[in-house]
């Protein structure tokens, strides 16, 4: 019983721990803390199933009085008559925005992790790693400012620069006139947003990677860097994942800084230089104000589908966690 | 045998450096390198006439990633060129990454320096109109720290036993809808959270505005980060450890809290407070449900209050440059508080923790 | 053992030394800004302020085209009245009638009259009753531009039309030239700017777009997001001043408040009348003495003239309404309410928006708000 048991499925059930122990209190307490945490697991539970169903309820009262259809429609104006709404703009907008951050961010958040767990100096490494915190916990609202500010016109030269030597990729070609409050720079802004939230976590991860692996690969003769490709990166890979998806979560849902930044418009245009798309919260903030209970239950169909982007990148994210299993310690 | 070390002895003595297998560079080669390539790239920034300091930063790197490989795989052999091609980019996207996050730093300090003092911290905006010169932002900050602590003292138990339940207990359905659930909200938008909030207790319940509701909205954006970023860091605990505790016939529960939580400590305090900083700054959900005020109202269950997200929000609408410096100050106070958090957090983690030799 | 409990006590003075810090700065907070005052105005009126029964804390939401008037009447009716705290959301139109509807506000500030529809949803919350539109605040829509060497600037309303409906690209457009003889016009692109958020001051210019030019504006005029393809947005009224301060070229509209906060220059509006009438509250005045009202009862929703051809009278305008229940107030909330109005539709009240930027109400109108005010119950 218990060899099987030890390796593969820790930790054990309970009821195998107390075989000879003293079972009275010991029962006791780990009842009292499973009925805890799992009381905890389905107060969560609960609020976002309550959310959840808030949301659709309200999302289906609304969709199904769209004279137009939900998905293709490239306007917002649900308090018309006829009522008429879409979202192919936010999707692409979101979407759009939200890869630019994370191809940015990702590999940036790596290094800089990377940096700090294995590469900087020892005086150096702890202040850096400091600093990363500090910046993570800036809100997000002062990011808009600075984006606004500053940010704005100094990408406006890196677009006319893209716009000259690479328009033929059709994707970096400007067609309209106009300062760069456009989805690259939104892109860029959630990536330096981002980019501390990642670094954070991915760090944890990189330093809890075990020693002696390293130690063991640096003795056989291996560079630094292939320590790093051979025992750091795969046994902090489901962390990376993790620490990404936390990025992209806070990317796909940020409100103010994109507001603030983004021109918006409602047409569809494959020129990311060009001013104009939206995002799904950037156009619930724009609209929410003046809108009536029915806009409000439009704007929260919206957010649904957000939910639904989410939850798929989610998913794809588990799925390939679950198959990297064997490296995360508790095998879990 | 011999031979050959004999024959290799003489290279050796003539390497600076004293390397036993081959060549290496002297330890100045990259820092030499580096100032190479920025002196490169500033020069072909200024004869191209690009206009763009980004442009300039960017070439430079690329000239010191690909001198580094070049040289080094002349001088030290492929493998040891990769090495150094990853050290180097590792540096590099230290460097790219820092010069944005020092510069806001910089901006919101430069501007926001010059309008903090202690009238600023002690007052509120009764009695001014947003035009005006002066006031302070005591009656937001006051309304932040306490809508904060709120949501924290409701999130933080729930998320850190939730994601305890999900790494040391949950096998069945419930944590697998668990962890489904708390996947789709770490992307609700927080203008939702607010909206339900606002439907439920304030339109449904018929409780007034107040900090507390807006509490609530920041407790449910705070629970998914706190979940998701502590059962990372639980994942992590050596599993070795757990057997050993249990081995040693400690009950699951005094194991958890003795040695798998103390272990992750550091990480688990990273993601709550990663959590704070996010809620801290929310402008939607206290728009929505703290209603916002010029006054100081320091009871959180009653009547509106403001915080200093709003606050920031607010100030920066109206546009006057009195207002903007306002807002700079404000943000300025709002960053100080966070990082003020995050230290003390920080330390009790530090203190906490088992040392690990690292 | 030791090191440990050495920690736990530097733990523990940490905390308390963060508590005893929380405690500090909850106790030298204060709300007496007036030493500090630096607008020091209308102190002197404040005695004249009828308080009645005015206590307590009121609730109201709505158009952020009032608020910077809705923060003058606060300010000068808190210092009258000791004990009342009146905080104003300016939240958008459409968000305060919602929350009045769903009774969360003492009254809501809005843009635009009621729509039927909206006053079926009031009587919800008016108990009896249903909600009415009293007038309160006019204004002008600025239209600011930023073209470098040119400092005064007349369009007409079809010229104005194109130009935001991206039919105009340049700035020495014929159209242009022609209405601006004697101006420098540079050949830089146009660059218009629009609100990204919705809202009533948008909604105004639609109206007055559709009035002077109908054959070049097509859009919905009651929209109050903006419809016209092309261009660029900005959130707030304050992000299209601020846009259009920064780029060359630029040209948006907003409150008249948020030019002189920029230093903006705004267009002069030809509007057929003798001479190009410029963005001033009294120029606003003179066309909002036109309206008339289209309320029945005590309802006093007006009807613009925004196709005025009256001499000096700017036709870009908006009036924003307070909107309340005419009967089935919340008992705790009615008497500041009635304070607070009785107040605001003041001559003393109305006195003090020119210096804010706003055009006070024609006496006429005034005083029909004045007759309706006290009987709200």
């Amino acid at each position: 019983m218990e060899t099987e048991a030890a390796p593969n499925d820790a930790p054990p059930p309970p009821t195998l721990e107390h075989h000879g122990a003293s079972k009275g209190p010991k029962q006791i307490g780990d009842r009292i803390f499973l009925g805890l945490s799992r009381g905890s697991g389905i107060t969560l539970l609960v609020i976002m199933a309550a959310i959840a169903g808030f949301l659709s309820y309200r999302a289906a009262l609304a969709i199904s009085k769209d004279e137009t259809n939900f998905l293709t429609t490239f306007e917002w104006n649900p308090q018309g008559d006829p009522s008429s709404f879409g979202i192919a703009v936010l999707v692409y907008g979101t979407i759009v925005s939200s890869i630019i951050a994370m191809v940015i961010a990702v590999p940036i958040a790596i290094g800089i992790a990377l940096f700090i767990s294995h590469f900087a100096p020892r005086r150096l490494a702890s202040p850096i790693a400091y600093l990363v915190d500090l910046l993570a916990a800036v809100p997000s609202i002062i990011y808009g400012l600075w984006g606004a500010v500053f940010l704005v016109p100094y990408l406006d030269g890196l677009n006319k620069w893209l716009n000259e030597y690479f328009a033929w990729t059709y994707i970096f070609e400007k067609t309209n006139e106009g300062i760069a409050r456009n989805l690259f720079t939104v892109g860029i802004l959630l990536a330096i947003m981002i980019l501390p939230i990642i670094t954070n976590v991915i760090r944890e991860v990189f330093l809890q990677s075990p020693k002696m692996h390293e130690e063991a690969a640096l003795a056989l003769g291996a560079t630094r860097w292939e320590v790093i490709r051979m025992s750091v990166i795969p046994f902090g890979r489901s962390g990376i994942i993790s620490a990404s998806m936390l990025g992209l979560g806070r990317a796909l849902g940020e409100t103010m800084a994109v507001a603030v930044v983004l021109s918006p418009s409602f047409l569809l245009d494959f020129h990311i230089l060009d001013a104009g798309g939206g995002t799904f919260a950037q156009n619930i903030a724009a609209k929410f104000n003046e809108a009536n209970e029915f806009g409000r239950d439009a704007l929260i169909a919206s957010g649904l589908v957000l939910f639904i982007i989410t939850l798929l990148v989610n998913g794809a994210a588990r799925a390939i966690i679950a198959r990297r299993k064997e490296y995360s310690g508790a095998n879990a | 045998m011999s031979h050959t070390l004999q024959d290799k002895r003489p290279a050796v003595a003539d390497d600076p450096q004293g390397s036993l297998s081959h060549a290496r560079m002297p330890r100045w080669a990259p820092l030499a390198i580096a100032a190479g390539s920025a002196v490169l790239g500033c020069l072909i920034g200024l004869v191209a006439g690009l206009d763009s300091k980004i442009q300039w930063g960017l070439l430079a790197a690329l000239i010191f990633i690909a001198g580094t490989y070049l040289i080094t795989a002349k001088v030290e052999g492929p493998r040891q060129a990769k090495n150094q091609v990853a050290t180097s980019l590792v540096w590099v996207c230290f460097l790219v990454a820092v010069v944005p996050l020092l510069s806001l730093a910089w901006t919101t300090v430069s501007k926001g320096a010059g309008v903090v003092d202690g009238y600023f911290l002690s007052h509120s905006m009764s009695g001014l109109l947003d035009t005006d010169e002066g006031g302070g932002i005591y009656h937001a900050l006051l309304g932040t720290i306490e809508q904060v602590a709120i949501a924290t003292l409701i999130a933080t138990p729930i998320g850190l036993l939730t994601a305890v339940y999900l790494v040391e207990y949950g096998r069945g359905r419930l944590s697998r809808a668990v962890t489904f659930f708390v996947d789709v909200m770490t992307g609700i938008p927080s203008i939702v959270a607010g909206l339900f909030i606002l439907s439920t207790w304030i339109v449904m319940l018929d409780f007034g505005f107040s900090g507390f509701a807006g509490a609530l909205a920041l407790a449910i954006l705070m629970m998914p980060v706190i979940v998701r970023s502590t059962e990372e860091m639980l994942k992590l605990v050596p599993n070795e450890l757990r057997e050993a505790s249990l081995a040693l016939g400690v009950p699951q529960w005094r194991t958890i809290l003795k040695v798998v939580l103390p272990t992750a400590i550091g990480g688990i305090t990273t993601g709550v407070m990663l959590a704070v900083a996010r809620i801290t700054g929310e402008t939607a959900p206290v728009l929505l449900l703290v209603f916002g005020t010029k006054l100081i109202n320091s009871n959180p269950f009653e009547g509106a209050q403001s915080s200093l997200p709003l606050y920031v929000f607010e100030q920066y609408s109206v546009g006057t440059d009195a207002a903007v410096d306002r807002a700079w100050g404000a943000a300025l106070v709002l960053i100080a508080f966070v990082m003020l958090l995050n230290l003390v957090a920080r330390g009790i983690a530090r203190w906490k923790a088992p040392k690990t030799g690292r | 053992m030791k090191l440990q409990r050495k920690n736990r006590l530097r733990a523990t003075a940490l905390g308390a030394l963060a508590v005893s810090g929380a405690l500090v700065l909850s106790a030298c907070g204060s709300d007496d800004n007036t030493k500090e005052s630096a607008g020091g105005d209308t102190t002197a009126a404040a005695s004249s302020i009828k308080c009645d029964d005015a206590k307590g804390q009121i609730l109201a939401a709505g158009s952020s085209a009032q608020k910077n008037a809705m923060d003058l009447w606060v300010k000068n009716f808190q210092q009258a009245c000791a004990g009342v705290e009146i905080n104003y959301q300016p939240i958008g139109s459409g968000g305060g009638i919602t929350k009045f509807t769903q009774g969360q506000v003492a009254f809501a500030g809005s843009d635009s009259a009621l729509k039927p529809e909206e006053v079926t949803a009031s009587e919800e919350v008016c108990k009896g009753g249903k909600g009415i539109n009293l007038p309160m605040v006019g204004g002008p829509v600025a239209i600011g531009f930023n073209v470098p060497g040119v400092d005064s600037l007349v369009l007409d309303g079809p010229t104005l039309a194109k130009i935001f409906d991206s039919k105009i690209k340049k700035w020495d457009d014929k159209a242009i030239a022609d209405l601006n003889p004697d101006a420098k016009l540079p050949s830089t692109a146009i660059q218009a700017f629009h609100r990204s958020d919705e809202s009533g001051t948008t909604q105004n210019l639609n109206k007055y777009l559709k009035a002077a030019a109908p054959a070049e504006w097509k859009y919905d005029d009651s929209s109050k997001s903006w419809e016209a393809k092309g261009g660029q947005a900005a959130s707030g009224s304050s992000g299209v001043a601020s846009s259009v301060k920064d780029t060359e070229g630029a040209i948006g509209y907003f409150e008249l408040s948020y030019a002189t906060a920029s230093n903006l220059t705004t267009v002069k509006v030809d509007t057929g009348a003798g001479a190009p009438v410029e963005a001033t509250t009294e120029n606003a005045s003179k066309a909002i003495a036109a309206a008339k009202v289209k309320g029945t009862g005590s309802d006093l929703a007006l009807e613009l003239d925004y196709a005025t051809k009256a001499e000096g009278a700017y036709p870009i305008i908006l009036v924003t309404y307070e909107i309340a229940c005419d009967k089935g107030n919340k008992a705790e909330t009615l008497p500041s309410v009635k304070a607070f109005l009785n107040y605001t539709v003041s001559e003393e009240g109305q006195k003090v928006l020119s210096e804010a930027g706003y055009a006070p109400l024609p006496t006429e109108i005034a005083a029909k708000v004045r007759e309706i005010v006290p009987t709200l119950s």
